[in-house]
């Protein structure tokens, strides 16, 4: 058994069995909005962990697509499937149009350029309140496939949980295609990449749509979870909790993205009882592990016990 | 015909004229040495005929199709293929994935198919493996199919850089001083490795100061000063040239 296959049955595991364990509708909503979380930082890991390129302002794809959806639904009720993919779509396409600008530039000037496009998106959102309730935000309509509407938080537990192993599934067989391996060498070496043949561009702005149509999906699906969604799902701090889960689990590490997301969700939910000093403790976590694993959790963990078997 | 012409090609950089009206060509088959003093811009005449600079004046020609100003990736695609002076190697990849990315044109790289992992694209990969480790074993490298490219010798790197060029499977490698860092034994291999390279019908251009390998490999010699031409003809027109002896190679040569 590969790694890879050995991974994949053991998440799947994990997400049959944790109904076992999980007690009250409060887990249940931890262990969705883990699920959610993680299928965005999938995408964003193949972007930031294999194509080297950084985003500041994924949580704007995620709460476009959110908004997408509710608003589709709720103004002109089209089918919540429908309004999930159209929604998919056009966020790809507003991607593909920023992307191909944008990343041409490299490092800091990217991380700007990333960061202001979030902004941009958070600021329309908030400001667009004919549309979207602004501040005040809006409701969502219930989700329904095809005239079933899966309701209670088990449902919702399995109809995440299926998302997530899917997004997981196909973001290994691309890493693990030609195509990995050329976002690779444009992380390693964009001179060498291009010279080798790859259209360097071409493939960082295909990464970034696809990560892209990930978070809008995620958020299409967050909204009708929710019931109600307010600008705050799009602002700044969100991508950068994405980002900070990203690079907790560990970068060009699939599966490192799911455990960064489980952590920095599940994490400020077990330390509320410490009250005041809630993120002096989350900071000091933050901290310590990327001082004493600096390649992310699960990269760290899976080098120690393969360099023990040797 | 020639596989490589180029025509009065020149670049500036600012006030600066790094290459200035330069012709020559190259035909299939041999290998071609382009020497000259620091600075004298052989460097910036490989990056332009490898597309990673756009020529301010002048035409190059690859196989008779004018490719001036076409980027790397599509000059790849045309059958050209470099190392680099400064390594460009791929540390967060391991030895062997270094030279499978050398086979990404001939690889299948549909999107659909790879995300859904069709069958057909685990098969093809498992060739391009082997294809990889092959290229692996023509340069020297076959003890590091298994080895973690950050964990490699200089030299050693130096000759996966040659293994990734030549699994894009190129008509024509430009080589950027190969050879430098190497000891006299590592030196020895190149040497040889480029004639083995060229025998198997590759065009090789080579840009390099060691004048050992320079003399040991190359059929044609241009040399370059201030980027203009200097001296052009085989080895040993170019080697008794009295203004190649006095601009350049100065009395160390004459000494030899």
């Amino acid at each position: 058994m590969t790694p890879r296959t050995g991974g994949m049955a053991l998440l799947t595991l994990v997400i049959l069995l944790l109904p076992l364990v999980m007690q009250n509708a409060f887990h249940y909503d931890i262990a969705i909005i883990t699920g959610l979380n993680a299928i965005v930082c999938i995408g964003l890991n193949l972007l930031i962990g294999y194509a080297g390129q950084i985003s500041l302002g994924h949580a704007g794809f995620f709460a476009l697509g959110a908004y997408v959806s509710a608003i589709l639904t709720d103004r002109w009720h089209w089918d919540p499937l429908a309004a999930m993919i159209i929604g998919a779509a056009v966020i790809g396409l507003l991607a593909f149009v920023i992307a191909r600008p944008i990343l041409k530039l490299k490092g800091h000037y990217l991380a700007m350029a990333t960061l202001g496009m979030g902004i941009i998106i958070s600021i329309v959102l908030n400001e667009e309140s004919d549309l979207t309730g602004g501040p005040d935000g809006m409701p969502v309509e219930a989700f329904h496939l095809f005239g079933w509407e899966p309701s209670g938080n088990l449902t919702w537990y399995w109809l995440v949980a299926g998302f997530l192993l899917f997004s997981v599934w196909m973001a290994l067989n691309l890493v693990h295609s030609p195509i990995g391996r050329a976002l690779r060498a444009v992380h390693g070496s964009e001179l060498a990449a291009s010279t080798m043949g790859v259209d360097t561009l071409r493939y960082k702005v295909m990464i970034f749509v696809i990560s892209a149509i990930l978070a809008s999906l995620a958020g299409s699906l967050f909204a009708h979870y929710s019931g109600f969604l307010t600008p705050s799902e799009g602002d700044f701090f969100r991508s950068i909790e994405f980002v900070t889960m990203v690079v907790l689990g560990g970068m060009a590490s699939i599966f490192g993205s799911v455990i960064g997301a489980a952590i920095l969700t599940i994490l400020p939910q077990a330390l509320a009882s410490l009250h005041d000093y809630e993120m002096l403790v989350f900071g000091g976590v933050l901290m310590g592990v990327m001082i004493f694993m600096p390649r992310g959790l699960l990269p760290t963990i899976t080098g120690f016990f393969t360099a023990r078997r040797k | 015909m020639s596989l490589l012409k180029i025509e009065n090609l020149g670049k500036t950089f600012g006030g600066v004229v790094a290459v200035e009206d330069l012709s020559f060509s190259i035909g299939p088959g041999t290998v071609y040495s382009i020497i000259g003093p620091n600075g004298a811009g052989k460097t910036t005449l490989f990056n332009l005929i490898s597309g990673l600079y756009t020529p301010s004046t002048g035409q190059v020609f690859l196989d008779g199709e004018n490719v001036t100003g076409l980027p790397p990736h599509l000059l790849a695609l045309r059958g050209l293929s470099r190392s680099f002076q400064n390594l460009q190697i791929f540390f967060n990849m391991s030895a062997l994935e270094n030279v499978m990315v050398g086979h990404h044109l001939h690889s299948d790289t549909r999107l659909f198919p790879s995300l859904l992992a069709l069958p057909t694209i685990a098969r093809e990969d498992r060739r391009t493996r082997e294809f990889a480790a092959e290229q692996m074993d023509y340069v020297g490298l076959g003890d590091y199919v298994h080895a973690d490219s950050g964990a490699m010798p200089y030299g050693a790197l130096r000759r996966l850089e040659i293994a990734r060029a030549l699994a894009t499977r190129p008509r024509l490698l430009l080589l950027d001083e190969p050879a430098a860092g190497l000891n006299p034994s590592e030196t020895r291999e190149v040497m040889d490795l480029i004639r083995r390279i060229a025998a198997d019908g590759i065009t090789v251009v080579l840009v390099e100061h060691d004048m050992h390998l320079v003399w040991g490999v190359s059929e044609h010699i241009l040399v370059l000063d201030h980027g203009c031409r200097l001296a052009t003809g085989t080895a040993e027109e170019v080697r008794h040239n009295p203004a190649v002896v006095e601009a350049y190679l100065g009395h160390q040569a004459r000494g030899r």
